[in-house]
This record gives C-alpha cells, sequence and structure tokens, in this order.
C-alpha cells in the first residue's frame, strides 16, 4: 500500500513530468528529488522506486542520495515548516534562545514534526542573511533580528492562516 | 526590447549603442535593495510602494524603479539609492515612498530622517559615497550590484557588461588570457588561495577531453553570504566570467553548482542563463567567433562537503558528495574523470574585472601574494553589519571599526573576530583583558613583562590570516563581544563539523565526534586540564590524516581559541565558571538593583520563574529557571546578569538591599 495521498496513476504522472523537465540524466538526480519532495513534503518510497526505474539508476543509488543530503526527508514533514539559523553570526546572537522557545511553544524539538503533522521545526546550518541574525524562516518568510517576543508574533500569524504579511521592519 | 540572437561582435556593439541611446543618463532612478537581506526586513513592500505612487503622480516615464542586488548595508536595509545623484535612504517603510517621491523627486529636497546618521557625531551623511561604512570600501566585483536590475541583461550590457568577453575571445589568445591571469595574482577565493592562472594553465594542458568550467556556489560556511549576493545581484558577471575562463581552457560545457536553500539565486541566474542564450552571448558560435560554450544550472542538496572540490563533482555525477583523496588532480581528472576547472564564484566575478582593466592594473591593487579585493560578510555583533568590499592588506582595525562601526552594543568590549568559517579560528582583538595576557603567558607565548600583541592591526590577506592561525575561508568574519564564550564557540563549529562531515574518512568521523565530547564536557563543568591537552593531541591527528579539507580544517577553531583563549577554557575546567556567561550548566540569572520593574523579563519567562510587581525591583526564583536566557535576551536596562552558577540568591539578596536603602533614604529625607 502506498503511504502517500496521490493514487500510483497520478503519481507516475508526475515524477514522468518532474524527470523530464530535467532529463533522465545522473546529474539531475538532486534537482528531481528536491521537486519530488517539495510536491510531497517528503520522498515517498514509491517514488523513488520510480524514479529509479525512470532514469535506469539502481535504487540504492537513489537512496543514498536521498539519505546523504540534508535536504531530503524520508518522513513526512508538517504543513508549516519552521526554520531557525543557527549559522554563526545567528550563534552569537542567541539563536539557541529562539530555538529553546519553539521547542517550548510548538511542543516537539528540532527536527521533529508534531504528532498532528502541522509544524516541522528545524535548525539549519545558515540560510544566508547573517546580518539580520537571528533569524527564523515560517513557511519561506524571513524573519530577521528574532527575539522571544517576536515568536509570539510569528506563531500567531503561522497559526492564525493570516495572508502573508506585507511589511516586517526589524 | 530584446533584439534577434546577436550573430557578431558589431551586432553587440550596435545593440549596446542603441541601448545606451534610448536611456536618458539624467533619468532618476530609484534603485531599491532587493537582495535576500533587505527582503527580510520587508523590501518587497517597499518597492510596491513605490511603484503605487510612481503611478499615482504620473511619474513612471520619468522616474525609473529598480529592484536590484544587495547593496551590502544590511543593517540599513530595506534601503533605496537614487541616482544620479547617489542620495542614499535607508530603513524605508512603505509609507516613505511617497515622502521620497513628494520631496525629493519632485520637491528636490531630502528628506532628513531617512538619511544616514553617522551615531558618534550624529552627523546626517546625504551620499552613499561619503558614509563611512562604504568610504574605506572597493566595490570592484560588488559596485555594480546597485546600479542595475539582476534580471535585465540590457542592465548589464549597458554598463559595458560583456566587453571583456568580446576582448578575450578576439583579441586574446587562450594562452595570453592565462598569461593574465596568472600576471594579476589572482587567488581562488574560496577560501584556499590556489593561483587562478595556475590552475586554469594546467587544465587547459591536460590531455582528456571534453573539459569542464564549474562554479562553485555551493556557500554552506556559515556566516558568508557574499556569493549569495553576487549571483542574486550580478549573475551575469559570473557567466561572462566562465566564457572567459572556459575559452582560455579550452572548455565547451559548464555548470553552476548552487545551494538549493538560495532560490533567489538560483532564480536570477537561470534567467540570466536564459537571456544570454537568447541573446547568443552563450550557446554556439558565440557572436560569430566560432567558438562554443554553454551552461547549466545545478542545485545542490545542502552538504557542506560539497564545497570541496572533488565531493561537489561527485554531487554533479548524482552520487553522494563524497570527497575523494586528490593525488589526482581535478584538473586531470574531474566531473566524469574528464580534466575539470572548477573555481568559486567570486574567482569567476573578478575574471572580467581583470581582462577589462588589465593584469598590471589589477596587481597593484593588495599585498605581494594576494592581490585584488576580497569580499567579507561583516557579521555578529559589530555596528554596521553587511557585505564589504576591501582592498587586501587592509586591516582588521579599518574593517571593524572605520567600515564596521566598532561593537554593535557600547557597553560591551570587543573580543573576538571569527575568520574563515568551520575550518577558520577565532583571532583575539581585544587586549586589555588581564585573564588574556596571563593565559598567553601561561602557555609561554608571551613574556611577563611583554604587552599581547593585538591582532587588530594585521593586515587581512591569505598569508597573514594562515599565519595568525585562521584563514581567509570564503570571507565570513564574525564579530564576538564580551557575551561570546569562546570555549561553545568552538564547540559549536565542531557540532557544525560533526553533522556535516561525510563519514568516509576514519580521523574525521571519529575524531570530531571525541573533539566534541570532550568539548561538551568542558561547557557543563566537567572538564580537566588533561582534557585540554587531549584535545591538542587529537587536533594534530586529524589535521595530519584527513582524506579531504573538511577534517584537514577541523581542529582550527579549538586550536586558535585554546591559544588566544586558555584562560577561559581553565575558567571552565577549574574554576568551573563561564566567564562571558554562555554555558548553560555553568550559569546562573540574577537581576541586580538597576531593575527597573518594566516587566518585560517576565513576560518573556517561559516558567514563570521571575516575579515582581510593576515598578518594583523584581526576582527570579532560582529553583525554576531554566537558564534559557529570554530575559537576558529581552531585557533593555543590562538589569539580569548571567553569574556563575549557585551565586544567583547572592546577588539577588545584595541587590535587595541596595533597592530597598534609597528608598529609605529619601523617605527620611521627607520627613
Amino acid at each position: 500500500m502506498s503511504d502517500h495521498p496521490e493514487t500510483n496513476f497520478d503519481l507516475e504522472q508526475r515524477i514522468t513530468a518532474i524527470v523530464k523537465e530535467y532529463g533522465a540524466k545522473p546529474s539531475a538526480l538532486i534537482m528531481i528529488l528536491q521537486d519530488i519532495q517539495k510536491h510531497f513534503r517528503y520522498l515517498p518510497k514509491d517514488a523513488m522506486e520510480m524514479v529509479a526505474k525512470k532514469m535506469r539508476l539502481p535504487l540504492a543509488q537513489i537512496y543514498g542520495v536521498a539519505t546523504f543530503y540534508r535536504s531530503f526527508s524520508l518522513e513526512p514533514k508538517g504543513k508549516n515548516h519552521i526554520c531557525v539559523c543557527t549559522g554563526t553570526a545567528c550563534h552569537v546572537r542567541q539563536a539557541n534562545v529562539i530555538v529553546d522557545k519553539l521547542e517550548r511553544d510548538l511542543g516537539i524539538k528540532s527536527g521533529q514534526t508534531s504528532a498532528d503533522q502541522q509544524y516541522s521545526l528545524e535548525s539549519v546550518n545558515c540560510l544566508g542573511a547573517c546580518a539580520l541574525g537571528p533569524l527564523v524562516t515560517a513557511n519561506d518568510v524571513y524573519w530577521g533580528n528574532m527575539t522571544v517576543s517576536k515568536v509570539d508574533k510569528m506563531l500567531a500569524e503561522v497559526r492564525g492562516k493570516k495572508t502573508p504579511r506585507t511589511e516586517e521592519v526589524a | 526590447m530584446t533584439p534577434a540572437k546577436l550573430d557578431s561582435i558589431q551586432a553587440l556593439e550596435q545593440f549596446r549603442a542603441s541601448l545606451i541611446k534610448q536611456r536618458d543618463s539624467r533619468k532618476t532612478i530609484i534603485s531599491v535593495c532587493a537582495g535576500t537581506g533587505c527582503q527580510a526586513c520587508g523590501c518587497q513592500a517597499v518597492v510596491n510602494a513605490f511603484r503605487t505612487e510612481l503611478a499615482k503622480a504620473n511619474l513612471e516615464n520619468d522616474v525609473e524603479l529598480k529592484a536590484t542586488g544587495c547593496h551590502g548595508f544590511c543593517e540599513r536595509g530595506p534601503l533605496a539609492l537614487i541616482q544620479p545623484e547617489g542620495i542614499f535612504y535607508q530603513k524605508l517603510k512603505p509609507s516613505d515612498a511617497k515622502l521620497i517621491i513628494d520631496q525629493t523627486i519632485v520637491g528636490g529636497r531630502l528628506v532628513n530622517s531617512l538619511l544616514y546618521r553617522e551615531p558618534i557625531s550624529k552627523e546626517v551623511i546625504k551620499h552613499q559615497a561619503d558614509i563611512p561604512f562604504y568610504k574605506k570600501q572597493m566595490r570592484l566585483i560588488f559596485g555594480k550590484n546597485g546600479m542595475m536590475d539582476p534580471t535585465s541583461i540590457n542592465d548589464y550590457i549597458c554598463l559595458g557588461g560583456y566587453t571583456s568577453m568580446v576582448k578575450a575571445l578576439t583579441t586574446m589568445a587562450p594562452e595570453k588570457i592565462i598569461e593574465s591571469m596568472k600576471k594579476s595574482g589572482l587567488r581562488g577565493r574560496g577560501g584556499g588561495g590556489f593561483p587562478t592562472g595556475r590552475k586554469w594553465e594546467h587544465c587547459r594542458r591536460s590531455p582528456g577531453s571534453p573539459k569542464y568550467v564549474i562554479c562553485n556556489a555551493d556557500e554552506g560556511d556559515p556566516g558568508a553570504f557574499m556569493d549569495r549576493s553576487l549571483c542574486e545581484g550580478n549573475p551575469h558577471s559570473i557567466l561572462e566570467g566562465m566564457v572567459i575562463g572556459a575559452f582560455a581552457i579550452g572548455s565547451n560545457e559548464g555548470f553552476i553548482y548552487v545551494r538549493n536553500e538560495y532560490p533567489l539565486a538560483v532564480k536570477n541566474l537561470s534567467i540570466a542563463i536564459e537571456q544570454a542564450r537568447e541573446l547568443g552571448l552563450i550557446g554556439t558560435n558565440i557572436l560569430g567567433t566560432g567558438f562554443d560554450f554553454d551552461l547549466e544550472i545545478s542545485r545542490g542538496g545542502g552538504a557542506f562537503v560539497c564545497g570541496e572540490s572533488t565531493a561537489l563533482m561527485a554531487s554533479l555525477e548524482g552520487k553522494m558528495g563524497e570527497p575523494r583523496a586528490k593525488y589526482i588532480h581535478t584538473v586531470d581528472q574531474g566531473l566524469w574523470d574528464k580534466p575539470t576547472c572548477l573555481n568559486n564564484v567570486e574567482t569567476w566575478a573578478n575574471v572580467p574585472v581583470i581582462i577589462e582593466k588589465g593584469a598590471e592594473w589589477f596587481s597593484k591593487i593588495g599585498t605581494d601574494n594576494s592581490k585584488g579585493t576580497k569580499v567579507f560578510a561583516l557579521t555578529g555583533k559589530v555596528f554596521n553589519t553587511g557585505l564589504v568590499e576591501v582592498p587586501m592588506g587592509i586591516t582588521l582595525r579599518e574593517i571593524l571599526y572605520d567600515i564596521g562601526g566598532g561593537v554593535s552594543n557600547p557597553k560591551k568590549k570587543f573580543k573576538a573576530v571569527q575568520t574563515g568559517g568551520p575550518s577558520g579560528g577565532t583571532l583575539i582583538v581585544e587586549t586589555s583583558d588581564p585573564d588574556i595576557h596571563d593565559s598567553l603567558v601561561a602557555h609561554g607565548d608571551i613574556r611577563e613583562d611583554e604587552q599581547v600583541k593585538s591582532l587588530l592591526d594585521l593586515p587581512v590577506d591569505f598569508d597573514e590570516l594562515t599565519r595568525a592561525g585562521s584563514m581567509m575561508g570564503s570571507g565570513g568574519m564574525i564579530v564576538m563581544d564580551s557575551d561570546s564564550c569562546m570555549v561553545d564557540v568552538a564547540r559549536y563549529f565542531l557540532r557544525f563539523l560533526q553533522e556535516e562531515s561525510c563519514g568516509k574518512c576514519v580521523p574525521c568521523r571519529e575524531g570530531i565526534v571525541v573533539m566534541l565530547d570532550i568539548l561538551n564536557r568542558i561547557c557543563s563543568g566537567e572538564g580537566s586540564m588533561e582534557d585540554i591537552r587531549s584535545l591538542e593531541q587529537l587536533a594534530q591527528v586529524i589535521t595530519d590524516t584527513s582524506l579531504c579539507q573538511l577534517g584537514g580544517s577541523a581542529p582550527n577553531p579549538v586550536l586558535s581559541t585554546v591559544t588566544y583563549f586558555r584562560q577561559e577554557y581553565m575558567a571552565h575546567c577549574v574554576d568551573k565558571r563561564c566567564p562571558a556567561g554562555v554555558c548553560k550548566d555553568l550559569v546562573s540569572h540574577a537581576i541586580d538593583e538597576t531593575c527597573t520593574g518594566c516587566f518585560a523579563c517576565v513576560k518573556a519567562c517561559p516558567t514563570n520563574a521571575i516575579v515582581g510587581e510593576p515598578k518594583k525591583l523584581h526576582m527570579i526564583i532560582q529553583d525554576k529557571c531554566i537558564q534559557c536566557g529570554a530575559c537576558y535576551q529581552i531585557c533593555r536596562h543590562d538589569s539580569i546578569k548571567r553569574i556563575k552558577r549557585g551565586d544567583g540568591d547572592k546577588l539577588q539578596q545584595r541587590a535587595k538591599e541596595r533597592w530597598q536603602a534609597p528608598v529609605r533614604a529619601t523617605a527620611a529625607a521627607s520627613v
């Protein structure tokens, strides 16, 4: 039985489309897997088997790549993805306080997904906007110069499903 | 207007001339920085507001609005530059757009409240070029960022783009280009500092075929974001450099390996490649010269080790990003075992500059062995954070004080600066601290009567940084003040490297874990002096025996902090104290008598450990406190103190007595 909501037919169509976009060459493997992950929020087993078949690569290589790189996940991630940057610049500006706060508020540890699959919390090594540390992204919206009190504001926005803010001046 | 494919040099020049003719050089341009940093503080709303206001004022045809790449001064974002005057507005809100259009564009007056104000003299500065942050910079490769829309090839061509490529393809033989690169003294900006010309020459001479060129835009180094800003802000300069390089080496195919975490960089590079291909600036028979070169983007999977050339190539081949030993050079057998020339983003972007201005001109900038400029990402506890491009040989003092404006919290002191990321080291900059003096004496680095030599006057270049125990790396420069614990910083980097180690070779896989264990022990107060010695021994073995540079340089952050901050390690091991108050297990939080009773900390405390009434001295119930530091971060009065574990109650008791004392005195006086 498949572990994702799509039927096999839909899945095959989608993967055919993604593989076609990049071409079935090994150099595109990472990008193909990224696009699949973007759609499903993880890499379903069926999808990887299909990719192996379409690209004529051993399944072991697909799994190797999927488990080696940080950006891939074999477990479904939450609907809302919160990512705390813990790069050096953010670290010296006490990003750990923010991670602690989010772990407490969401009730999950960094790297985990909440049981209701609503939230994933992750700490990453650098998001490349170091001048604004500590930095958090919530569903790809950047929140710079984070403080404990701003976390509440951010979570309220994520929970309230408000339209993405148009203005956020640090 | 996009013309058909340009099939000759003349066609390109005609196209450029027509573009320049269409443009009025006196036309007002509003360039709003739309780099990722400014996007994080809401620049998109500012751009939209400008667009709406321009339409309302009917100025759409008279004023050009550009959303450009990073201007560098991230601290002050969102920012806008009004050209041709060069007026610099900062910290903009969407509502400011109307103000700027009414007052500056229409009225010809400045909006004083939006100008940069020198923090010490309070002097208002009008032009970008006069702001201290920009004044000492030399923006050879970053200068164009603020002048062009990165998604418009026309903008780049107007600014003289692709002239270097034409010059190289038509007037220079490949050997001459390589000679020119060698003469310029350009060294790889990815961190290793290998001479670029020599790499190209070796790759050209290598017998294999086909040959590949690769741009390494996998900037995994925490604390560095210059590659990202270049890819986002001026992608064509990278393409131009790569075409020149490919021509010199004899390659017809290239790759740009970009981090997937940089979506805007991927987008802008893709647009640039598409546009260049449409115009015939890449592809088959470029501008009728008979030279073919095309390139594609490959998105990375987010592994730090893929910054290592052999690992990156494995990743490009669709495998796990594991490095291999380099007894066979990648310039001989790289991607798919073919000769491959891999350079960093910044290196490629330097190529058109060298071809345009000449090797001799370029080699006059910088120091004896490090030529040209280097972009640093100045971040951490410094007043002006952002990207700075400076000539090599500039001193740390000039970067940190003149450009950086000093430490961000005036109540704290400069302590150290970390360069080179996880491969680099932490350098001491504060020398008046007696602890540091004692530490160096104890370690035998200086004599008892000798003064600590500050590294503030260290000229920054490849060799000087290496000599001081750090390295250039990709150019991250993270400033730390007295609130940063150096043992914790070392531990931070090791944890990073342990997570990122690919696990292929034993010294790196196992050694880093053991070092990290020791540091965890020290940070939790269970370390001993013996542990510091073990760290030094392990460091030596890992450096000597690791397969690639990730492991080879992994001990650097530890070694440099042990050298410069041995006293801090000793405080952790012997006194069980963290002088900076960072290591949770060694710290108590307490409130002193400067508390104003503002209630901010009470609200922030997750465990309700802080009690107090409004406008009265607050107290932390030590048993409830989990040392999360939320109160410390939020307090505006510096009233929360991080002190030695167990001393919290004592400090609070004293605070209570002192807090009550003046109240009693006033009460007595009024009677």
